[in-house]
């Protein structure tokens, strides 16, 4: 398995350059590290929740340069439309603080930030050691959506029941959790 | 484009929401910065898949079914996170994670 995998990346190796696929990727790339360090570092919490927004439309772009626009879709639609309205939903009705008149950091943050470092080099060089320059296919095709479906309802199909199910779980365990009795 | 290019802004994004889980105080920015950890996979996800499209022996849509198992389970993830936060800010009256420490050794 892993070495088809790695014969079928050696095939590859020659794969033309993309310059503007190229040129998209960098200046998406530094948008969406440059948006998350601001979610995770902005006083103000709307404003995080507005970085997210960039960070996740930035995936969905990431999506759509390889390819899988169902899934970028998806994104947009449940990331952006569903899961950023909930979060501003839970800001408001916790009246978390807007100001940075309080910290928003704990005392640990120093700590934290030297074990996201430690975990970035780590996995940087085990990257870089696994994959160094492997190319992707240079003729890539969108996904046919269609062909996408067949395989969720075809092999994946007790799995995608199995996620519908656990929907339905959480939709009610929200309630009992947040319900007011 | 190199594989490598996706894999290190995932391996990035994950690791400042490594930070942002570890040092945020309040609970729902914790929540983003899971949210932040699970777009990194996904990118990744995508990534291997479109990768190797072309192989032998290999589901090629896998990795894109799985991405959007991710994002399934993210938006379960969020509507019980932001419920437990709801809960605690009505007991404790505060999303501070560094107050609510009643099951502290």
């Amino acid at each position: 398995m892993i070495g088809t995998l790695l014969a079928a990346a050696a095939q590859n190796a020659d794969a033309p350059v993309l310059v503007a696929q190229n040129v998209a990727f960098g200046i998406i790339a530094v948008l969406m590290v440059f948006s998350a360090i601001r979610v995770v570092t902005a006083a103000n919490v709307v404003h995080a929740a507005a970085f997210l927004v960039v960070v996740l439309a930035g995936a969905a772009a990431l999506f759509i340069l390889l390819g899988a626009e169902f899934v970028a879709i998806t994104q947009v639609l449940v990331y952006i439309g569903a899961i950023v309205v909930l979060f501003l939903f839970g800001i408001m009705l916790t009246r978390a603080p807007m100001e940075g008149s309080e910290k928003m950091s704990r005392d640990n943050w120093a700590l934290a930030g030297l074990s996201g470092f430690v975990l970035l080099v780590l996995l940087g060089y085990s990257l870089w050691d696994g994959f160094g320059r492997s190319k992707i296919p240079g003729d890539l095709q969108p996904t046919d959506t269609g062909a996408l479906s067949d395989v969720i309802f075809g092999q994946y199909l007790v799995p995608f029941e199995v996620v519908s199910l656990l929907l339905l779980a959480a939709l009610v365990g929200a309630i009992v959790i947040a319900r007011r009795d | 484009m190199f594989l490598n290019q996706f894999l290190l802004l995932a391996a990035a994004l994950f690791c400042i929401g490594v930070y942002g889980v570890i040092a945020r105080k309040n609970g729902v920015m914790v929540l983003m910065s899971i949210e932040l950890i699970l777009n990194a996979v996904n990118i990744n996800l995508v990534a291997f898949s479109t990768m190797w499209f072309h192989a032998e022996g290999a589901n090629p849509l896998a990795g894109q079914v799985f991405a959007l198992f991710v994002i399934a389970v993210a938006a379960a993830e969020v509507g019980v996170g932001l419920a437990i936060v709801l809960a605690i800010f009505r007991n404790y009256k505060t999303v501070d994670l560094d107050q609510v420490d009643l099951m502290k050794g």
